[in-house]
């Protein structure tokens, strides 16, 4: 299994590199340099020309490439255009929140869907599936951003049990209470985003019980005498898992896309509020980085969702 | 006079039907049938004449909700039919074994094929972890699977079809069962496999003195392990005796058109004979008359039964209507050559 974890990571490497390559073409590709903000009408163009070639615009792109290259494996991920401040820094304290955030959001999606696809599954075609399925179909049609706005409304503003925006209270001291207040900040929008991910995993994990119900090796248990409870438990649903693990990667690409959306409706301080607000100040250093980042992340969901098939799928580890 | 134990499974009158669109159709029909200790039955037919519905009636593996089972089968004086579950469970795997057609479908691909087959002591007797796994290196060479301490750690996929075979064998013979029920064990095996794997059956028989029930549509196998074969035909039982009058002596016409059909290596036929039809589905089954009139439709309809009946037409040797008795095949050839097969 070390094998196929350990050829999985080398498969990464040239992933990365098409990655910092695909970003470093888009940031070429966007409009303006580190000195556009400085220029006012007494600058001397000559100056500006002057500034440019010592920053090592005008050298031929490989070179920019690998310079830009160098500095990532540095932590230099550039200044920011806008703010002026290293574009590292800008983002650390931005990326804690939005990794424990999404850490909530993924505990409590699963949560949520495995008990429901298994009910599902379980009792098919009996009322639980049918209220699930109903469930299902109501949270996969509705778009995210209205269900961010209603339960914001609902939750925040008309029962006034959550906080509405922020991720910690200005008023919370001592470690328990800036925790607490930290984790009171984020329960809506985890519950929220969990409800609109958990259609897939669901449905996965229903259609996958429905159909391993009916294989030939559950009748084989069942002809050895294993009780009915433990034909599910031990092979049915462990068969049925499976498909969701092959989810995890997109579950986590869908959190990082559903960032964006729901930290900036929830002003929370987060990498997809940072994301948000850059594209609206046309901030071109930080909006590199961050899609680098999210790219990386990417890479790593899937590189987690692989290595745990190859956990619990003998089938797919290499010899 | 046999001993009253040497009976296994005493099945009479079992009506399996399945619903259809909310009506119930008889798949198994009105079958009778005994298997004894030291006894291979062979149960033969077409796809979808009923065989497999007795082996899932037998092991009570079937969909309770849209399949009812009437009439008796006993084991021991226990009435299968209608068991409850968890009396069931403790016969299933213990008392009877069950080999499924498909070695590979029938093994949990996430499991190791020695905890698979562990997993029947498990329920069935007290071993603890290591007495099991003993058992399973045992049965492991008895199914001759070689090195058999290397199998128990395999997933089923990096098994061949031959071996996967084996592992299902020793799970259904793990605890020494008094009856298998082998279902088609040997049709999703290569012919130099199916040979091993039918003589290994053979051998668990002898040794356990069990009794087993081999479905199977191949006339070879049954020809080279059963003892008494039954001839199904579309849920109903055509034809029962023993192997030997079977083959030599076959009569009503759904037998006699199947063993017209096997290629023999005398034979300068150019063609081989071909049962006219399919089985009728399920649902268009004749419920009246006799089901295998309509492929042979040269036959006149006097010569049937109006109401089908099994009649013992020589000691051990049953046949349903009385249609063999005026019965040729439709072309001369045939006609000639099963005058002399059956001429006495």
């Amino acid at each position: 299994m070390w094998k196929t974890v350990l050829r999985r990571l080398l498969i990464m490497i040239p992933q990365l590199i098409v990655l910092s390559i695909i970003v470093f073409a888009l940031a070429k590709m966007m409009p303006g340099d580190p000195f556009t903000g400085l220029v006012n009408p007494n600058t001397d163009p000559k100056e500006i020309i002057r500034l440019k070639r010592e920053a090592g615009l005008y050298d031929p792109l490989w070179v920019q490439y690998g310079r830009w290259v160098n500095n990532l494996f540095h932590g230099n991920l550039g200044t920011s255009y806008i703010q002026k401040v290293p574009v590292a820094s800008l983002i650390a304290d931005r990326a804690v929140n939005t990794f424990w955030l999404s850490l909530l959001t993924v505990i409590l999606t699963y949560l949520i869907a495995v008990p429901m696809g298994i009910a599902a599954g379980r009792y098919e075609g009996k009322w639980k599936d049918i209220v699930i399925s109903a469930f299902n179909y109501i949270t996969f049609a509705i778009p995210g951003f209205v269900i961010y706005i209603l339960g914001l409304w609902l939750f925040g503003y008309v029962l006034g049990w959550f906080p509405i925006s922020g991720s910690v209270s200005g008023s919370a001291s001592g470690f328990w209470g800036v925790l607490g207040s930290r984790i009171y900040h984020m329960i809506l929008p985890a519950v929220l985003v969990a409800i609109i991910s958990t259609t897939g995993i669901v449905q996965y994990l229903k259609i996958g019980i429905s159909d391993n119900k009916v294989e030939d090796y559950v009748k084989t248990a069942r002809s050895k005498g294993v009780p009915e409870k433990v034909v599910f438990n031990k092979h049915i649903l462990r068969n049925s898992l499976l498909p969701i693990a092959a989810f995890f990667g997109n579950t986590i690409t869908g959190l990082l896309s559903g960032s964006v959306i729901i930290e900036t409706i929830f002003s929370y301080p987060g990498m997809g509020q940072l994301f948000m607000n850059s594209v609206q100040q046309r901030d071109y250093t930080t909006l590199t980085a961050l899609i680098l980042i999210y790219g990386i992340l990417t890479l790593i969901g899937n590189l987690l969702s692989d290595i745990i098939m190859s956990i619990v799928d003998p089938r797919i580890r290499i010899q | 006079m046999e001993k009253q134990s040497d009976l296994l499974l005493d099945i009479q009158h079992l009506h399996t039907a399945y619903r259809l669109q909310g009506k119930f159709y008889d798949a198994a029909d009105d079958i009778n049938l005994t298997l004894k200790r030291n006894e291979i039955l062979a149960i033969v037919g077409e796809s979808g004449c009923g065989k497999s519905t007795i082996a899932s009636s037998i092991i009570g593996l079937y969909d309770h909700k849209n399949t009812r089972v009437t009439g008796d089968i006993l084991y021991n004086e226990l009435n299968l039919v209608g068991l409850n579950e968890q009396l069931f469970n403790k016969i299933r795997g213990d008392k009877i074994g069950i080999i499924f057609q498909d070695p590979l479908a029938s093994l949990n691909p996430l499991m190791r094929v020695g905890d698979q087959v562990a997993e029947t002591l498990y329920y069935h007797t007290d071993m603890d972890q290591k007495a099991r796994h003993a058992r399973v290196i045992e049965l492991f060479n008895q199914v001759g699977m070689p090195k058999p301490e290397e199998m128990y750690t395999m997933y089923p996929h990096e098994l061949s079809g031959g071996l996967r075979q084996r592992v299902v064998i020793a799970m259904a013979i793990a605890c020494k069962p008094e009856i298998i029920i082998a279902d088609e064990p040997t049709t999703a095996l290569d012919v130099t496999i199916q040979a091993q794997i039918l003589d290994l059956l053979e051998d668990i028989q002898k040794q356990s003195e069990s009794g087993i029930i081999l479905i199977t549509h191949d006339l070879g196998v049954v020809a080279e392990t059963a003892d008494e074969v039954a001839v199904m035909y579309a849920g109903q039982i055509v034809e029962k005796s023993d192997v030997k009058t079977i083959f030599e002596h076959p009569l009503h016409p759904y037998t006699r058109s199947l063993l017209n059909s096997i290629p023999q290596s005398d034979d300068d036929r150019a063609d081989l004979h071909v049962i006219h039809g399919t089985v009728p589905s399920l649902k268009n089954m004749p419920r009246t008359g006799d089901r295998f009139a309509s492929r042979i439709p040269w036959i006149p309809a006097s010569a049937h039964e109006k109401n089908p009946q099994v009649h013992e037409v020589e000691p051990g040797h049953w046949v349903r209507c009385t249609c063999w008795k005026t019965f040729h095949f439709e072309d001369e050839d045939a006609k000639d050559q099963e005058k002399t097969v059956s001429g006495e």
